[in-house]
């Protein structure tokens, strides 16, 4: 009871307000006496859940093979060039770990190993620049059509539905297709022109629930802008659920780029998953283990993102447990 | 940070030669346009508050006392809001004719407004010192650092007991008066002119109640700012308005000193209202409740909107407007600030 006390004596007040606050914090679990945002209490949640760690790990491993694949193999061995006379179809040595020899070497004779390793570095920067575009362009739609209302949402609703009607892989094959060299950005880019609405769609019902609130009502009686209400009081308060659809999307950028790989409109100066596993499916019967590696792999990153997606919005909604 | 807003640092100088009153509002008339049709908020509202003096709006949910408050601070949703008529002057200058940006600056510097839920009306993911140092930075281009120091300070004026160790902390950390008086903090931050308090106590426990009136009382009279006092609680009203406007559906009833008001109302609704406050000495007998319940803003009874729950209702009620006569005593003396919209205040007032 802080209020009653002050009335007579702030001092003792100080004192009996920080007691109480201890004993609440250490009730509560993180950080005693310190404040708590929301930010630090999903960090507090996430800290200690063992998917979030687990996942965590796969992904920091996941980005240092991507920045440094060479560490990860024993000798110089390089991905693309291979000996058909002495490697045609060699089976895997899972005894020798981390050799070149290990998981056996494809129809051109290179080694299945060094491919996924340097695979993987394509996979991941797809995956992360198409979600951060994503995350930057459907954010601002949403955001803008989201707070005005009016003539300004429906202009920017509709052009967000004519996105949207387009098949996701087919539109992507058709902007594709219309590049010879098709780099990391350019299939990035396409992805992401293609995969902005369901973001926008998520800020805009976000920032609609947001901005009725009372203290954005009250940061503008209190003479607040239109730019500080949209960045310091609306977007911090909307941006979870924006936060959570991100992530958990990165997986599925991953297998975008994979498939559009397999299907020979992918990458063409990198080497992908999705490659290998086109070509790993002529030799299904009798080599398997060719398609099986970068499937395997394809699948433990997509997991990897998916389970990290999962905490998060855990963490940012404890209610949808 | 550019798209930040910044005003210049520099504060206008205020208008101290202009001796009217601080704000007045003529005529006002504010309506919303829905699905139903046409719904009248408020129909026609006059006040005025002098600086240093609190008024009190009483009025029942839907008597329009909200609206016009919100019209003054110019928070309205327009639409579906629209103020179809009337003037609001803050020191002799018609806030309905400025520019959007020049109404900002208005907002919080000059006039500031106490909401009645603290919590929802402080931002979750800021902490208190931020929102409050938030109003310096705004307004007078403080940095971070000089902001948090004068948000610390602010807290102390409002007695939130350790102030420095608790500014980083987040709304949800604080008990109902604590956030209450943090509001109270952000409003008076600036030193405005007028304050409008929309049911600051409405949200809180009653022991606490008496102290968060207490403190803006003192606060006004140091300051000697204005205080437009929204509620419908008459026992929050006594001690520190002085003068009320009764509102029942978008009309101000009754205008009167506010002791007068208690001993002699002039209106039958506040006479209703007055007598459903349950007293001691009434103890075992009926509590007295005003029959139906207020009227639907998009259909109005016509005449007096009070009189088909008016106990006395005559025929002129239902079909004249009864204008905001001037009240006199029984000997014919004028008795100063007093008025009631009742064809009959004279039977009112003495019997």
């Amino acid at each position: 009871m802080p209020e009653l006390a002050s009335k007579t004596d702030t001092a003792v007040a100080a004192q009996a307000a920080t007691t109480t606050d201890n004993v609440l914090a250490t009730d509560a679990g993180p950080a005693p006496g310190k404040p708590r945002s929301l930010w630090s209490d999903a960090w507090y949640d996430l800290r200690h859940n063992w998917m979030f760690l687990l996942s965590t790990g796969l992904i920091l491993l996941l980005l240092v093979v991507a920045a440094v694949p060479d560490l990860f193999i024993s000798g110089d061995v390089s991905p693309r060039d291979g000996d058909l006379t002495k490697h045609y179809l060699q089976k895997p040595e899972l005894g020798h770990v981390f050799s070149a020899e290990w998981l056996g070497y494809d129809h051109q004779g290179r080694s299945i190993y060094a491919r996924l390793l340097h695979g993987t570095r394509a996979s991941i920067l797809v995956g992360v620049m198409v979600t951060v575009a994503v995350t930057l362009l459907g954010g601002l739609v949403g955001l803008i059509s989201g707070y005005f209302g009016g003539w300004v949402d429906s202009v920017m609703s509709r052009i967000t539905d004519v996105f949207f009607g387009i098949p996701f892989l087919l539109g992507a094959m058709v902007v594709l297709n219309t590049f010879s060299e098709r780099s990391v950005p350019v299939v990035s880019l396409s992805l992401a022109v293609l995969g902005w609405t369901s973001i926008a769609r998520v800020m805009r019902g976000s920032v609609i629930t947001v901005k009725q609130a009372d203290y954005v009502t009250a940061a503008k009686a209190l003479g607040a802008g239109t730019g500080r209400i949209l960045f310091k009081h609306i977007l911090p308060n909307a941006v979870a659920p924006v936060i959570v659809v991100a992530t958990i999307a990165l997986g599925g950028y991953i297998t975008a780029e994979a498939t559009l790989s397999f299907l020979g409109i992918g990458l063409t100066d990198s080497i992908s998953w999705g490659q290998d596993i086109s070509a790993g499916k002529d030799y299904l019967r009798t080599a398997q283990y060719v398609l099986f590696f970068p499937a395997a792999m394809l699948s433990l990153t997509v997991l990897a993102f998916l389970m990290f997606g999962d905490a998060v919005r855990n963490a940012l909604d404890p209610k949808s447990r | 940070m550019s798209i930040i807003d910044k005003t210049d640092a520099v504060l206008e100088p205020r208008a101290e030669d202009f001796d009217g009153p601080l704000l007045e509002v003529r005529d006002l008339h504010v309506e919303f346009h829905t699905r139903d049709g046409v719904a009248k908020a408020v129909n026609g509202v006059n006040y005025t508050v002098d600086a240093g003096e609190t008024l009190a709006v009483l009025g029942e949910s839907g008597s329009g006392k909200s609206v016009t408050a919100q019209a003054i601070m110019g928070i309205l949703d327009m639409p579906p809001g629209r103020i179809s008529k009337g003037e609001i002057m803050f020191r002799g200058q018609d806030l309905l004719k400025l520019t959007e940006e020049e109404r900002r600056r208005i907002r919080g510097r000059r006039i500031a407004m106490i909401f009645q839920d603290a919590l929802s009306s402080l931002n979750p993911v800021l902490s208190v010192g931020y929102q409050l140092g938030e109003m310096f930075r705004v307004h007078q281009g403080l940095s971070k650092k000089d902001a948090k120091a004068k948000a610390i300070e602010m807290m102390d004026r409002v007695k939130i007991p350790a102030a420095a160790a608790r500014v980083n902390d987040y709304p949800h950390q604080f008990s109902g008066g604590m956030r209450q008086r943090i509001m109270i903090a952000m409003a008076l931050a600036l030193e405005p002119d007028l304050i409008i308090a929309d049911e600051p106590t409405t949200a809180l426990d009653v022991t606490v109640q008496a102290q968060v009136m207490d403190l803006l009382a003192e606060l006004q009279r140091e300051y000697r700012m204005g205080l437009i006092l929204i509620t419908h609680d008459l026992g929050v009203v006594a001690d520190v308005a002085d003068k009320i406007a009764v509102m029942y559906a978008g009309r101000i009833v009754e205008r009167a000193p506010v002791h007068e008001l208690y001993k002699s109302p002039a209106h039958p609704y506040t006479k209703g209202l007055l007598d459903s406050i349950p007293r001691l000495d009434q103890k075992g007998q009926e509590l007295y409740a005003i029959k139906g319940l207020p009227p639907n803003l998009t259909r109005i009874p016509s005449g007096c909107a009070f009189n088909p729950r008016c106990p006395k209702a005559q025929d002129i009620c239902r079909t004249d407007v009864p204008p905001l006569h001037p009240v006199t005593a029984a000997d014919g003396t004028e008795l100063v600030g007093r008025a009631s919209a009742c064809h009959f205040w004279k039977e009112t007032i003495n019997g």
